[in-house]
């Protein structure tokens, strides 16, 4: 398909500030909130901008997830599967009521409730990790050190997938965001991941336990009448990549933010009562995976007073959303005590984040027991020498040197 | 002030137990929401309500 449809931008948009949204994301706001932007797979989708339109197009139930579709925008190189090996179902591309099912069957798994009870076991691979930080060498990566285990670990004994893999599926998950590898590299790496999952529900469809998300997943759909390998490689693929990767570059990135600000960071050591409300407010401020905010029209609609058609792709720009002025005062300043907990940074409707919780028990657990720990913790290079994942899908940091 | 909840929409985030557990749980089956008091009373426990309304991914509560 030809696309002759001229565009005056292309996503995505570079950041200029680390700590910032591309500054083009106000300057489409004010001038062009609903506009047409080009994409890297050579579509043109509609890119919105503002808070209240990206909630009511997330929330509608007029677009699609299905990311197999030819007509969801993708910010990537479309992969093409061969015939013989489809994509497996993932929540993330399902559309109700499919998705409906599929969710609730494992929602139970990450409520509040069931993710406060993993709060000792996280606290102590975190203060494993710190004993280790500080018996090394100074100065240390904090990536390697605790942003990227932690989470790892956290959900590899959630899932029984076995940490000693940590290394392969960190690198096929780093070369699936990467924006700088080719469409086959990107391909391998989705594969390699695939095949080993599927070995993985497979050993564990011959003896499912109750030990772990996997086995209890078996369990449950034997126990329904509807078993289905596919669906359960799917889950663990999301769930593997999802629970670790955001995770680590919120830990690093969060770090970093509040190092550069400690006025805030005193806030939270003097009242660690204050570390949730400064995390709802780092999750704000990045907005690191905003390309999972995508969608496409199913039916002609009309958001913020622009008619999308049938057929046509739309890019939720949720970062641009979290500092819509409209919805955010001062959307600019880093306020730990902002108090506002009405961004999609974890999307909206149906599809928000299924791990959210999870995520915040660790960074809640990270930042309190780092700080506490290592309280003369700083960066051991100048902020503008860090690292920062420009080049990933989500973003984040690559490396973090830290002494203390 | 009457909270109502549509479980058939709830998506299971949890959002509205973060703001207010004393409001809000969620079934350990499902994920779905449980509405511990579903009339609050309060400065604090109203705007907590009011707040768990606009964050609901799902837009399964409403205010009556």
């Amino acid at each position: 398909m030809t696309d002759v449809e001229e565009t005056t931008t292309t996503l995505p948009l570079e950041r200029k500030c680390p700590f910032s949204p591309p500054p083009e994301y106000e300057r489409l706001r004010t001038e062009s909130p609903i506009s047409r932007v080009g994409l890297p797979s050579g579509q043109t989708a509609w890119a919105l901008t503002r808070l209240d339109d990206i909630r009511e197009m997330l929330s509608s139930p007029h677009f699609s997830s299905d990311r197999q579709n030819p007509s969801f925008p993708m910010m990537v190189a479309r992969q093409i599967r061969r015939e013989d090996k489809p994509f497996r179902p993932s929540l993330i591309a399902m559309d109700p009521p499919e998705h409906s099912r599929a969710r609730r069957d494992v929602v139970g798994e990450f409520t509040v409730k069931r993710m406060k009870a993993l709060q000792p076991r996280i606290q102590q691979i975190v203060d494993e990790h710190i004993d280790a930080l500080l018996a090394g060498p100074r100065p240390a990566d904090l990536v390697q050190a605790l942003s990227l285990p932690v989470p790892s670990l956290v959900i590899c004994e959630l899932l029984g997938v076995p940490y000693a893999d940590h290394e392969f599926f960190q690198t096929c998950s780093s070369k699936m965001l990467s924006r700088e590898v080719t469409v086959e590299e990107r391909m391998t790496a989705f594969e390699q991941l695939e095949s080993y999952l599927d070995e993985l529900v497979t050993k564990k469809e011959a003896d499912a336990t109750e030990d772990d998300l996997l086995g209890r997943q078996i369990l449950k759909q034997r126990e329904a009448g509807d078993a289905d390998h596919g669906e359960l490689v799917g889950l663990a693929f999301l769930l593997l990549i999802a629970g670790h990767e955001t995770t680590a570059n919120m830990i690093s990135l969060g770090t970093v933010t509040l190092l550069e600000n400690p006025d805030q960071l005193a806030k939270i050591k003097a009242d660690p009562g204050k570390t949730l409300a400064a995390i709802e407010e780092l999750l704000r401020v990045f907005t690191i995976a905003e390309t999972a905010t995508s969608r496409f029209a199913t039916a002609d609609v009309e958001i913020g007073g622009t008619l999308i058609r049938a057929g046509e792709g739309v890019v939720g720009l949720s970062n641009a959303g979290n500092h819509d002025p409209d919805g955010f005062e001062n959307p600019d300043t880093f306020d730990i005590e902002r108090g506002a907990r009405h961004h999609v940074a974890f999307g909206f409707g149906v599809h928000q984040c299924l791990g959210q919780n999870l995520a915040r028990l660790e960074l809640q657990i990270v930042f309190d027991t780092l700080f506490r720990r290592v309280p003369g913790i700083r960066i051991a290079v100048p902020v503008d020498e860090l690292p920062f994942k420009h080049d990933s899908t989500i973003y984040g940091l690559h490396a973090l040197p830290v002494t203390w | 002030m009457k909270i109502i909840a549509d479980t058939g929409k709830c998506v299971g985030a949890g959002q509205c137990v973060l703001t207010d557990p004393d409001l809000f749980d969620q079934s350990e089956d499902d994920g779905t929401v449980i509405v511990l008091n579903a009339e609050p009373e309060g400065d604090e426990a109203e705007e907590n309500a009011r707040t768990a309304v606009h964050i609901c991914p799902g837009q399964a509560l409403s205010l009556a």
